[in-house]
């Protein structure tokens, strides 16, 4: 029983972390009707912003100490950075938090990518075929992979987690178990309500407000939509904006349970493609569940006891996953009927 | 049976005198060397099959590079076992990586579109992670199969004694590091080239173009698609097992990174650069991109120094600090960015740019650009 609820919460982070870049990726989909191959470079940019920001805050400022010498006779280095000195203590608090604060961060300027990359390129794209589509935008996440790498190195940067919530929650005592018999990260969890959280966010903008309505409406019936008056072309922007914002915080937040590289992007989105096709193309909620349910899939296939009986499962079983669903159900588990069928 | 339309003949002779002739005419860009060489004509035979799957049938594999790992791994086991022979090797990666293609477009064929690119992709991932994990008493797992002392060599060492040191890939008797393997491979490219040929004209080929322009046409007509897209899946797989196979014969090891998503992925790049569905097409492309990794990934800063030694100083500088960021390491970057552009201005790839170019030039801009593969989109 242990074993299995700490398996269940391994899966979750993880989990939530699919869905939230699938979300964005269904999103894009169902309103622009755009396979967005670069979805996963989003992500990799986002977790970028976070270790700019960090970055910027530990920039140091070297003196030379002009009484004390380092062991070997020099003039000794002191460096200080530029937050302490400017805000003193509360500098401090500003780095050791400095992934949570990057979201904030992130969101205008994943929002600006967004956007960009919208107008400047997948606009044109509206009406080419799928594989075009996919091609043009696979080029692209090259080119976003590579400046990355120009910018930070090959690499990865690890970006440490707050100090207070560096420890492991224990979880079991709530499920009336013993003591420590089940702990959990307090980042993956705090990771687990994030991604609830924006989820969560996401659904209400799109079921309680008047633009929420007309991107509904605009994925189920975008012509239609257009002869109303309703200027779409803006709107989709926008989406794709929130999609870019949704993927980049996703990644600013991931970034102390996996150290960026610039090859992250592409690891994600295959990932993230398989998730979308499980939970069926165009479908949010489906996106969300087939996230959730193949991290955890996946973290069960982990397990010793698994292994000893499929050797090599955790490698596959998500592609398994996606082989299955697709021969079987390929519309996916909430795929709604008539998309990207014929 | 070896007999081609005038037209296609024509074209035939002058691909495979251009190919022959490689070593001459690319000695004033510098390419004229063994190793690059026997990259082009190999990388030229896997876009070639790969436009028989994608060019004529419009199905966007994503995971052609699993079939090359299974033709690299069949003919380096070829080596080991059986002897240092080139041509078993290559018989073996053919058919091993056909049956491997059979068995994953059997089941990848049942879906269409953005969703049987998913599931080749799927499919190759999986190989992939298996060929790094589980599998590694078959693949060697990270450090890749290579050619030991000890290996069994059955029907080499029945005729000889064991030699010191680790043997060379022969084709009886013939080195195959070298030019040997230039020509080897050009030979097979050549070959490939002309089944591919055959394939176009033929009733088969027309079936398959029939599907790309309009799969349930063809169904409603009476004909059943899904054997001839399993053929033109498993002929294309054979082609990337021959092209894997070549590799191995060129330098005898395999690495699991051979199967990766971005190997496939980069094959798709080679074939869209240079025009889906043409005949000269998608080995132009192969053998553009090989040829620009080649020369941009071993520039350095000292080079372009060089080149931009006409400007003056701090312009130069700062010149050379931009171009930096795009050779060498940063080659991708160059390959990305010049993907996005074909994509967008040039979606017929060069072919089309070069039927654009002669009609504005030679027809006056009168006759209307013929463009019988103006888009490629994955069979509906």
């Amino acid at each position: 029983m242990d074993a299995i609820l700490i398996q269940f919460l391994n899966g979750l982070d993880k989990g939530g972390a699919y869905a939230l870049i699938a979300l964005g990726l269904t999103l894009v989909f169902g309103t622009l009707g755009v396979v967005n191959f670069a979805h996963g470079a989003i992500f990799m940019i986002g977790s970028f912003v976070a270790v700019a920001f960090r970055q910027l805050l530990t920039l140091e400022r070297v003196e030379l100490s002009e009484t004390e010498l380092s062991p070997w006779g020099t003039a000794l280095e002191i460096r200080t950075p530029y937050a302490l000195e400017w805000f003193g203590d509360f500098g401090n608090v500003l780095i050791d938090y400095s992934v949570p604060i990057a979201v904030l961060l992130a969101i205008p300027v994943m929002y600006l990518l967004g956007v960009l990359m919208e107008r400047g390129l997948i606009k044109h794209f509206y009406k080419r075929p799928h594989a075009e589509q996919i091609l043009v935008t696979f080029g692209l996440a090259i080119v976003l992979g590579e400046v990355a790498r120009t910018f930070f190195g090959a690499n990865p940067i690890p970006q440490p987690m707050p100090e207070a919530v560096r420890g492991a929650a224990d979880i079991g005592i709530l499920f009336g178990m013993a003591e420590h018999a089940v702990t959990y990260p307090w980042w993956r969890l705090i990771y687990f309500v994030f991604s609830l959280v924006v989820i969560g966010a996401v659904f209400a903008f799109l079921r309680f407000t008047t633009f929420g309505l007309v991107v509904r409406a605009g994925m189920s019936d975008r012509e239609t939509v257009g002869l109303l008056g309703i200027n779409i072309n803006r709107r989709f922007t926008i989406v794709f904006g929130l999609a870019a914002v949704v993927a980049g915080i996703a990644g600013v937040m991931y970034t102390p349970l996996l150290p960026p590289t610039y090859s992250l992007g592409m690891d994600f989105l295959v990932l993230s493609f398989v998730v979308v096709v499980v939970g069926g193309m165009g479908s949010l909620p489906g996106a969300v569940a087939a996230g959730f349910l193949l991290g955890i899939l996946q973290s069960f296939a982990a397990m010793t006891e698994v292994k000893a009986i499929f050797p090599g499962i955790d490698q596959v079983i998500i592609y398994l996953v996606a082989v299955v669903i697709l021969l079987v159900r390929p519309r996916g588990l909430f795929g709604r009927k008539g998309v990207m069928e014929n | 049976m070896l007999t081609l339309p005038k037209k296609e003949l024509i074209k035939f002779v002058i691909f495979a005198v251009v190919v022959l002739t490689m070593p001459v005419w690319l000695t004033p860009f510098g390419a004229s060397y063994p190793g690059l060489l026997q990259k082009f004509a190999i990388y030229g035979l896997l876009a070639v099959g790969f436009n028989i799957l994608f060019g004529l049938t419009g199905y966007l594999s994503f995971g052609h590079a699993a079939f090359l790992g299974v033709g690299s791994y069949a003919a380096v086991w070829s080596f080991k076992l059986l002897t240092m022979n080139a041509i078993p090797a290559v018989v073996f990666a053919v058919i091993l990586s056909g049956l491997f293609a059979l068995a994953i477009g059997y089941l990848s064929l049942r879906r269409s579109g953005i969703y049987f690119s998913i599931l080749t992709l799927a499919f190759a991932q999986m190989s992939y992670n298996l060929a790094y994990s589980v599998l590694t008493p078959i693949t060697n797992g990270e450090t890749g199969l290579q050619l030991t002392l000890q290996d069994p060599r059955v029907l080499d060492l029945a005729f000889s004694e064991r030699e010191a040191g680790l043997p060379i890939v022969t084709l009886f008797g013939i080195d195959m590091a070298g030019y040997g393997g230039f020509y080897f491979s050009a030979v097979l490219l050549i070959a490939g080239f002309f089944i591919a040929q055959k394939i176009t004209t033929s009733p088969f080929g027309l079936v398959l173009k029939g599907i790309k322009s309009n799969q349930n046409r063809m169904n409603y007509t009476g004909v059943n698609t899904r054997p001839y897209t399993l053929a033109a899946f498993v002929i294309s797989g054979m082609y990337a097992g021959l092209a894997g196979g070549l590799l191995a014969v060129t330098d005898p090891l395999a690495g699991a990174e051979r199967m990766q998503w971005t190997a496939s992925g980069e094959l798709v790049l080679m074939t869209i650069l240079g025009g889906v569905g043409t005949m000269f097409g998608p080995v132009l492309g192969a053998w553009i991109m090989k040829y620009l990794e080649n020369i941009f990934s071993a520039f350095n800063e000292n080079v372009l120094h060089g080149f931009f030694a006409f400007l003056p100083d701090n312009l130069e500088s700062v010149v050379v600090l931009i171009a930096s960021k795009f050779v060498g390491e940063g080659w991708h970057l160059t390959l990305g960015l010049m993907f996005v552009f074909v994509v967008v201005f040039l979606p017929g790839g060069l072919m089309e740019g070069y039927r654009r170019f002669v009609n504005r030039f030679f027809n006056g801009g009168k006759a209307k650009a013929e463009a019988p593969d103006k888009q490629t989109q994955p069979a509906e």
